[in-house]
């Protein structure tokens, strides 16, 4: 308990920090952003837009940095993340919203797969160390070292360009209606399926490295001999005794990967311009729609401290020390 | 993707890296005789080269326009050309020297912060270490790439060396917790009680003590650092937050994208400067599968000597010379309690050092001890990974 606590002040701790990061941003800025922002869009910005922007990089004079920050804090609690502006009149939030479910699902299901997949291939490529299962090194090296884009900038022009076997941009067919239908659900599918496979060969090379590392350490531990020695079959003492073991620090480093992870899954969006967060990252970088970046940037943070918390409620059912120290 | 397994090593050895002075020099030459360190640091000369020389030899002005429009890779133009006739070859050479310069100079600014905060919270511990591990906590769960995005898109110059310091300034915090670690496993050490001791000041002893047994690691996670900088620094430029004036791999890729290469068909356009992005990354991590070898002798592939262990099936593939020295300390002394910070006598024998083929006397009195090891040598990672 008292373990799960610290963990749950941690991340208070932390979600505060990036709030505040964001905060802190816009008013570090050198220069006056806002008329360099005002010439860019010559005349295009409705004076609603130029106040909102003196507001965000804290340049109305009225008012101090305390009462600024007091305020933000009040719009945040209020999930008031200020209007884009590019889609002019809509919230940040209401645009965020209608993009998180297709980003959650997307990466979600990526990283199960990919979580699982490496970590079996790695369990096995460690337990055979020495054996062909080595080659795969070299490769998995090799393609975690490719960026994510790239690869799925490949993916499209093989895939979708080449064969035109599946659709090289968007999240669902335009004549379908989002909604609870087989239809919309099975054109989801679909137009997700290369962005997905994309991701997976992407992140799962870590996976594999990382697991099988972890593998050949512990498979040299006595009580992995002991084990054999016992005459216990080679899939229990792999399973039950070495892997069991290796896997704890994979689950640790998971939680903190994700960050990493993230970041790649947003740029596979934008490459498929995928309807989810990171393309409207992407958007909005375009458009140097500020509100926008610094709302997607929260809700980002936000999702990986929410992820890094479910990995630590795993950790804790995986590891029972976590426990015995409360 | 390199820096996980950093981190695994590291949290799951704490101990390891210590090599005594004198065969630290015999293994130091095993370090250059790994093949794969031998193949990553040939590489890497390779593209350091080309950054230097790149724009000399460079057969046509990357930015020049020329008749030839969109042409597939020929004698002419080596990698082809783009919808305005520039050559794509040249501009990959030009492009090498801001990669890699963004590459190491973010590198070196995450690689001395790590070291200051790292080693200075793993020794001093109490309040300041407290502190200075939730800060590069708090660096490590916040995503670095969106908040690069963010603090990038908001300045108004985003030159090399802006785009080098902002990742420098965001990706320290890996470094950070992996020196750490080691610094804490190191600080109880006899060399280093007999340094304090004797009245050498803390600074001195930070320097001259600990240091030296920390390059490896400080190695290792300078050149993660590297390959997280060229990859952040190609992405950037590629969404268009870097300044697209100068050439680098990534605006490549931002000028392919922009002007639909994909659909037109014209592979030549972005497949090259990806395969250099992934083969640059390639060499940094197989470099830094030396390091890791080298810190822990237990991931080494069987080299020449160890080929006469066959691994059969149903055995655990384990190298005979590391018996003695795992089971040895397990048989003569109780297992260390969970609070012990390390396991002074197990692992710091220099591989092969002094270890006689001595497996019977393992066969008859390690498994009663070792029967307990799973629980404390398991605690010391539990704990590590997790404060």
């Amino acid at each position: 308990m008292k373990y799960l606590l610290q963990r749950l002040a941690f991340y208070a701790v932390t979600a505060w920090a990036a709030i505040t990061i964001n905060f802190v941003i816009p008013r570090l800025m050198p220069g006056d952003p806002v008329q360099a922002l005002i010439n860019r869009f010559q005349g295009q910005l409705s004076t609603k837009a130029i106040d909102s922007l003196y507001t965000l990089f804290g340049l109305d004079d009225e008012r101090s940095l305390w009462q600024q920050y007091l305020d933000y804090w009040g719009n945040l609690l209020r999930g008031d993340l200020g209007t884009s502006f590019a889609f002019f009149p809509t919230g940040v939030g209401d645009i965020i919203a209608e993009s998180l479910p297709w980003t959650l699902a997307l990466m979600g299901v990526t990283t199960l797969i990919s979580f699982v997949l490496g970590t079996g291939i790695g369990i096995y490529a460690g337990w055979r160390r020495g054996s062909w299962l080595d080659g795969l090194l070299p490769v998995t090296t090799f393609i975690s070292s490719i960026p994510y884009f790239w690869l799925g900038l490949l993916a499209i022009s093989v895939f979708a360009v080449q064969w035109r076997v599946f659709p090289a941009s968007g999240g669902h067919d335009a004549s379908v209606v989002p909604g609870m239908t087989w239809g919309f659900i099975s054109s989801a599918l679909y137009h997700a399926l290369l962005p997905a496979i994309t991701i997976v060969i992407s992140a799962v090379a870590g996976w594999i490295l990382g697991m099988r590392n972890m593998m050949v350490s512990v498979s040299s531990e006595d009580y992995v001999l002991v084990a054999q020695a016992k005459g216990l079959s080679e899939r229990r003492v792999m399973f039950s005794y070495a892997a069991r073991n290796a896997i704890l620090p994979n689950i640790s480093n998971f939680a903190l990967s994700l960050g990493f992870i993230v970041g790649g899954t947003l740029l596979v969006e934008m490459v498929f311009s995928y309807p989810g967060i990171g393309y409207r990252l992407f958007q909005a970088v375009g458009a140097k729609d500020y509100p926008m970046m610094q709302g997607v940037f929260l809700i980002i943070t936000l999702a990986v401290l929410a992820a890094n918390l479910l990995a630590d409620l795993a950790y804790m059912a995986l590891d029972p020390r976590t426990r015995r120290e409360a | 993707m390199a820096q996980p397994t950093d981190e695994a090593i590291a949290t799951a050895e704490p101990a390891t890296a210590e090599p005594a002075p004198a065969p630290a020099r015999r293994d130091r030459t095993r370090f250059l005789r790994n093949p794969k360190t031998l193949t990553g640091l040939v590489i890497l000369a390779g593209f350091v080269l080309i950054a230097i020389i790149g724009p000399w030899i460079a057969p046509h002005d990357p930015s020049a326009r020329g008749p030839e429009l969109l042409q597939p890779p020929s004698w002419q133009h080596l990698f082809g050309t783009t919808q305005t006739g520039q050559d794509i070859f040249s501009q990959i050479l030009v492009g090498a020297r801001g990669v890699l310069v963004v590459g190491f100079t973010a590198a070196l600014i995450a690689g001395v912060l790590s070291v200051i905060v790292g080693v200075t919270a793993g020794y001093l511990g109490g309040l300041g270490d407290d502190l200075l591990s939730s800060v590069s906590n708090i660096f490590l769960v916040i995503p670095g790439l969106p908040l690069i995005i963010i603090i990038a898109s908001f300045l108004p110059d985003t030159g090399d060396l802006a785009i080098a310091a902002i990742i420098g300034l965001t990706g320290w915090a890996w470094g950070a917790r992996v020196l750490r670690a080691q610094t804490l496993s190191l600080r109880n050490r006899d060399y280093v009680q007999a340094a304090k001791a004797t009245g050498e000041s803390t600074p001195r002893i930070i320097v001259f003590e600990l240091l030296p047994n920390l390059t490896a690691v400080i190695a290792s996670g300078f050149i993660g650092t590297v390959i997280f900088a060229v990859l952040a620094n190609v992405t950037l430029a590629f969404i268009g937050v870097a300044d697209i004036s100068d050439w680098n791999w990534g605006t490549v890729l931002f000028w392919a994208q922009s002007n639909q290469a994909l659909a037109q068909g014209a592979w030549w356009w972005f497949v090259p400067a990806g395969l250099c992005i992934a083969l640059l990354g390639t060499a940094l991590a197989l470099i830094n599968f030396g390091i890791d070898e080298f810190i822990n002798p237990r991931l080494r592939s069987p080299g020449k000597e160890d080929r006469a262990v066959r691994m059969r099936i149903g055995f655990t593939p384990v190298v005979r010379r590391d018996y003695p020295r795992d089971a040895a300390p397990a048989a003569a002394a109780p297992p260390a309690g969970p609070d012990a910070p390390d396991r002074p006598d197990a692992p710091d024998r220099p591989d092969g050092a002094e270890a006689p083929d001595a497996p019977e006397a393992r066969g008859g009195t390690a498994p009663a001890g070792a029967a307990d090891r799973p629980g404390t040598a398991g605690t010391d990672t539990g704990k590590e990974s997790h404060r």
